[in-house]
C-alpha cells in the first residue's frame, strides 16, 4: 500500500486526506557543505606547501628515516619510555594507596610527594640527579657519579615525576568505584587483595586508562628531554647527526614523524584496552 | 527452636545521631523475621550491625553462637582481625537494596566469586553449583550475561543466588525490593517465598506488608532506634497493640 501512495506522489493533490501520513523532508546543511569544503582546500594548500618546499629535503629525511643510529635511538626511547610507565605507575599506585589510607602519616607523606614533584620542573629535577655528587659526593662508599650514568638519571628522574602524576590518575580510578562494590565483596568474605585485585582494580581500570594513555603519549614525547643531559634517545641521536651535516630541519622531521608513528600505534593499543575494561558496561539495560 | 541471632541491647550511633537505642531480639533457626519501620527508624543499620558490616558501639550480636566481630573473653569483647571477620561473615548471606552485582563480572562469575576466593573451593564444583542455584531463581539461560543486560528483578535474584553460594546458615535482606519496578517486586519476591518454604533462617527488612502477612513467623516493628512490638504477623499486622504500629500501618496499608 505504501509503494502505491509513493508512486502516486507527483500527482496526489495537495491536500492529503485524513489517512495520509506527511512525509519528513530532512532540513538542507548547507553551512556544513560550505565549512567542509573551506577547511579541505586550506588542508590541500598546507600540504602542498610541506611538500613542495624544498627546504624539508624529504629525500634526506628518506635516507636517514631507518638509519642504524635513529633506529638505536628510537629503540632507547622506546625502552625509557617503557621502562619510566612501568615503574612510575607501580610507585603512583603505592601512593594512590597511601593517599587514600587510613592512616593520617601515610595521607600526609603521599600527599607531599605529589606536591613536590609536581612542582618541580623535569628539566630541573634531571639537571639536579644529573648534578647530584655535588650534593652527595659518595654513596655507601662508592663514587656517585659513577652509580648514576645519564641513563640512570634519566630514569630515576623521569619515574619520580611519573609516579607524582600516576598517583593521581589511580586515585581518581580507584574513588570512581562505588563504595558499594567493596561492602558487597566484604559481605561476600573477599579478603582485601582479592577486593583489590578481583573488584575495585578492574573497575577502576575504566577510569584509568584514558589519563594513562595520554599519560604514555605524552612521557614518549617527553623522554627528548634528557637530550639535555646527553642521553642519545631519538632525538639526541638526530642532533648529534645535524650538528655534523647541518641538515637540521629534515633529521627533526625524521624524529617528528617517528615520534607520530608511534603515538598512533599507541592509540590503536589503547582503543583496544579501553574496549576490554569496558565489558558488561557499554549494554543497554 | 535453638536461637540462631541473639541480639542484646544493642546500641549505635552515627556522631550525634543515636540510630539503635538498645535493641533485643531473639530469630530462632528455620524462621523468618520481617522487619518494618519508618525510613530512619534504624532497621536497615541493625542488620548491617548483624554480619558486623557496621559495629555496634555497646551490646552483644551471635550468631550460631559466636560473635561475628569479636572474640569473646569474660566479660570483654575482644576485636578480630580482618580476616577472621571475613571468615566468619561467610555463614551469612547479605541482599543488598541496590543489588550490588559486581558489573564487570558475568552472572556465573558473580555467583563463582566468593565460594572460589572466599571457601576455597574448586572451580568446576562452585560453578556447577552456582548453575543449579541458578536455575533456582529461573536465571540458568542467562548464567553468561552481565548485570547491566538484566533487569533489576533478574539483578536481585542473581543477588540472591550469589548469597546463597556461600551456603549460608542465615540470610539477610535489606529492603530486597525497594529498588524495583512495581511490576518486577512479584518475581524477588517468589525467590524469597520458595526460600522460606525451604526453612531458611531469614531476616527481611521491607516494607512489602502483604509479604510480611503471609511468609513472616515473626514480625518486628521498630521506630525510633527501638522496637517498638514484636510477635506472630496476625497479631502485630492484625491487632496491633501500640499506638505508633497502628500509625505506621494505617499510613502504609
Amino acid at each position: 500500500m505504501s509503494s502505491d501512495t509513493l508512486a502516486h506522489a507527483p500527482t496526489a493533490p495537495e491536500t492529503p486526506g485524513p489517512a495520509a501520513v506527511p512525509r519528513i523532508v530532512p532540513q538542507r546543511r548547507y553551512g556544513q557543505w560550505t565549512a567542509a569544503v573551506v577547511v579541505l582546500v586550506l588542508l590541500g594548500l598546507a600540504l602542498a606547501s610541506v611538500v613542495r618546499n624544498q627546504a624539508f629535503q624529504w629525500d634526506v629525511v628518506a635516507d636517514y628515516f631507518t638509519t642504524g643510529a635513529v633506529l638505536r635511538g628510537l629503540w632507547l626511547t622506546l625502552w625509557l619510555t617503557a621502562v619510566v610507565m612501568v615503574l612510575g605507575f607501580a610507585l603512583g599506585a603505592l601512593l594512590a594507596a597511601f593517599r587514600l589510607s587510613a592512616n593520617p602519616v601515610l595521607r600526609a607523606v603521599g600527599s607531599g610527594y605529589v606536591w613536590l614533584f609536581r612542582s618541580i620542573p623535569i628539566l630541573v629535577q634531571l639537571l639536579l640527579w644529573f648534578n647530584i655528587g655535588a650534593l652527595y659526593p659518595t654513596v655507601l662508599g662508592v663514587r656517585t657519579v659513577n652509580l648514576l650514568s645519564p641513563v640512570a638519571v634519566a630514569v630515576v628522574g623521569l619515574t619520580l615525576h611519573e609516579a607524582a602524576y600516576a598517583a593521581e590518575v589511580v586515585r581518581g580510578g580507584i574513588l570512581s568505584v562505588d563504595r558499594g562494590q567493596v561492602e558487597a565483596a566484604q559481605a561476600l568474605g573477599l579478603g582485601r587483595l582479592r577486593r583489590w585485585w578481583r573488584i575495585v582494580l578492574p573497575q577502576a581500570m575504566r577510569s584509568i586508562v584514558p589519563p594513562a594513555g595520554n599519560m604514555l603519549i605524552g612521557t614518549l614525547k617527553g623522554t627528548s628531554i634528557v637530550s639535555v643531559i646527553a642521553v642519545d634517545d631519538l632525538l639526541f641521536s638526530t642532533q648529534l647527526i645535524y650538528h655534523r651535516t647541518y641538515q637540521v630541519i629534515p633529521l627533526l622531521m625524521v624524529a617528528t614523524l617517528w615520534y607520530a608513528v608511534v603515538t598512533g600505534v599507541l592509540g590503536i593499543g589503547q582503543h583496544y584496552v579501553e574496549k576490554h575494561y569496558a565489558r558488561g558496561t557499554e549494554q543497554a539495560r | 527452636m535453638t536461637v540462631m541471632v541473639d541480639i542484646r541491647s544493642v546500641h549505635k550511633s552515627f556522631g550525634p545521631l543515636d540510630v539503635l537505642k538498645g535493641i533485643d531480639l531473639q530469630v530462632r533457626a528455620g524462621e523468618v523475621t520481617v522487619v518494618l519501620g519508618p525510613s530512619g527508624s534504624g532497621k536497615s543499620t541493625l542488620l548491617r550491625t548483624i554480619n558486623h558490616l557496621e559495629k555496634a558501639d555497646r551490646g552483644e550480636i551471635t550468631v550460631d553462637g559466636a560473635p561475628i566481630g569479636y572474640r569473646r573473653a569474660g566479660d570483654r569483647l575482644y576485636e578480630l582481625p580482618e580476616r577472621e571477620v571475613l571468615r566468619r561473615r561467610t555463614k551469612i548471606g547479605f541482599v543488598f537494596q541496590d543489588f550490588r552485582l559486581f558489573p564487570h563480572l558475568t552472572v556465573l562469575d558473580n555467583v563463582v566469586e566468593a565460594p572460589v576466593a572466599a571457601l576455597k573451593r574448586s572451580r568446576e564444583e562452585a560453578e556447577e553449583d552456582a548453575l543449579r542455584l541458578l536455575a533456582r531463581v529461573g536465571l540458568a539461560d542467562r548464567s553468561r550475561a552481565y548485570p547491566g543486560q538484566l533487569s533489576g528483578g533478574q539483578q536481585q535474584r542473581v543477588a540472591i543466588a550469589r548469597a546463597l553460594a556461600l551456603k549460608p546458615r542465615l540470610l539477610l535482606f535489606d529492603e530486597p525490593t525497594s529498588a524495583l519496578d512495581p511490576e518486577l517486586v512479584g518475581e524477588v519476591l517468589d525467590v524469597i517465598r520458595d526460600l522460606a518454604a525451604r526453612g531458611t533462617t531469614m531476616i527481611v527488612v521491607t516494607h512489602e506488608i502483604a509479604f510480611a502477612r503471609e511468609v513472616a513467623d515473626t514480625v518486628v516493628f521498630m521506630d525510633d532506634g527501638r522496637i517498638v512490638e514484636q510477635g506472630p504477623p496476625d497479631a502485630v499486622l492484625g491487632a496491633p497493640r501500640e499506638e505508633r504500629t497502628r500509625a505506621f500501618l494505617a499510613k502504609v496499608l
